[in-house]
């Protein structure tokens, strides 16, 4: 029994029209068959204890990340393959606050949609110019910048003829380990959008556009790169507090 | 006539997107060549005469194990500080990769992504406050799930569903090793904290 894309277009349409208003993907959401064995299925407890460790977190410094850490087009001898692309944003806590000196790290497929990765499969080149790693800390407004090429949408398993749109792993910090934030940066316009179960997971309609960048035309750099621009909220307790230079 | 000035692209898309987070995605199968780095589940100084040794398997609702989580630790040190220590990793000076940490600052973070069976281990000095937070990602989660490891017992633990609040806690196998399982979901399912 195959699973074809119809029929994981029909899921996503039920669970869309069933969706109760949130920001966060449900973790039990069956168009992306790996979530059925891998989500709880008792509700979380809450812990509203103002001590708790969780809000308190990880501290990163200038010597964790190096310089070249945020260019990922010059980490191998040669020039990668693929459209230079300059990713910038904020990242800021649900108050508008900038989040300072926090680690944030990305990973991505490189142009042709294939991961240095021995599980991937994909018969795509790898190019020895492009590993796909980068990392930086925010500065005093939150903001952050990499510059990389634009990744290639990909083939998965999840069912027959199933692909991922391109897109930019993120992983960021807050000042409170609650914070923490695993998540995928999109490009606009990706025709691949209605067909992936995991962009789709998000069912509210303005959560799962804040998943795409914007193209901005001001951040393109004259016979260099094209600018996009992708601001992050981190999500968190209420009680958590930024203390200064942190 | 003159032209309709171009509607710049980040106002056009402020208006269907909100002011809310930045929704959680999977981390995925392939982040193993991004996120972990070399010496990520050492939190122990080198030879640290106290230090311990906190081990155990990802499994399933089919108690299979997951080969593809990535496990993140955050605690207090012996004193029951949780003020972290920045800037301890080394950087190898030509080719600027991870080599692992200094030895000495006492981080309180850890980062450890499971084997092809599902195991994972830590090596850390005992949390003063009597836990070590985790946050667990996977391929096939879509948002990230808190849990804590308990190395007692602990009042918290009487708080919890009853019956439940033993998962927390982690099982002496020998002097200075416990062990601590976490199951995503099943019979034996691990409780998940919620920070609101
Ligand atoms: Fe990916």
């Amino acid at each position: 029994m195959s699973l074809t894309q119809a029929d994981i277009d029909r899921e996503i349409a039920e669970r869309r029209a069933a969706a109760v208003p949130g920001d966060h993907p449900a973790r039990d959401y069956a168009p992306y068959r790996s979530t059925l064995l891998r989500h709880p299925k008792q509700p979380p407890v809450a812990v509203t204890d103002p001590e708790a460790a969780e809000l308190t977190g990880p501290v990163f410094g200038v010597t964790d990340v190096t310089a070249l850490d945020n260019d990922l087009t010059r980490q191998h001898a040669g020039e990668p393959l693929g459209e230079r692309i300059t990713v910038r944003g904020r990242v800021t806590d649900r108050h508008g606050r900038p989040v300072r000196g926090q680690l944030v790290e990305i990973w991505q497929a490189n142009a042709s949609g294939r991961y240095p990765h021995q599980r991937d499969d994909h018969p795509a080149p790898l190019d020895p110019n492009f590993t796909g790693v980068g990392r930086c800390l925010t500065g005093d407004d939150g903001e952050y910048a990499f510059t990389t090429i634009k990744p290639g949408a990909y083939p998965w398993r999840n069912h027959v003829n199933a692909w991922r749109p391109a897109h930019i792993h993120f992983s960021l910090f807050g000042t409170a380990f609650a914070q923490r934030l695993v998540t995928q940066m999109y490009f606009p316009g990706d025709p691949l959008f209605p067909y992936d179960p995991i962009l789709q997971s998000v069912t509210d309609d303005r959560a799962r556009q804040r998943l795409v960048a914007a193209y901005e035309h001001g951040l393109s750099v004259p016979e260099w790169s094209l600018g996009y621009r992708w601001d992050i909220v981190l999500d968190g307790p209420a009680a958590t507090w930024t203390e200064e230079g942190r | 006539m003159t032209p309709p000035a171009p509607a710049s692209n980040r106002d056009r898309s402020a208006e269907g997107r909100g002011t809310g987070p930045t929704p959680s995605q999977t981390v995925g199968p392939f982040y193993g060549y991004a996120l972990p780095f070399p010496g990520g589940g050492d939190l122990a100084p080198a030879g640290a005469p106290d230090a311990i040794t906190v081990h155990g398997r990802v499994r399933d609702g089919a108690g299979d194990a997951v080969p593809d989580a990535l496990l993140e630790f955050w605690q207090a040190d012996p004193a029951g500080n949780l003020a972290g220590a920045p800037g301890s990793l080394r950087r190898d000076p030509v080719t600027g990769a991870v080599m692992g940490r200094n030895g000495v600052d006492f981080t309180g973070f850890g980062r450890v992504a499971t084997d092809a069976d599902g195991h994972w281990a830590l090596r850390t000095l005992p949390p003063g406050n009597g836990h070590i937070s985790v946050c667990v990602f996977a391929r096939g989660l879509l948002h990230h799930l808190f849990t804590r490891v308990y190395l007692a017992h602990d009042p918290f633990l009487d708080t919890l569903p009853a019956d439940r609040g033993r998962t927390l806690l982690a099982e002496r196998e020998r002097e200075g090793v416990y062990r601590f399982d976490i199951h995503l979901q099943g019979e034996k399912e691990t409780v998940f904290l919620d920070f609101g």
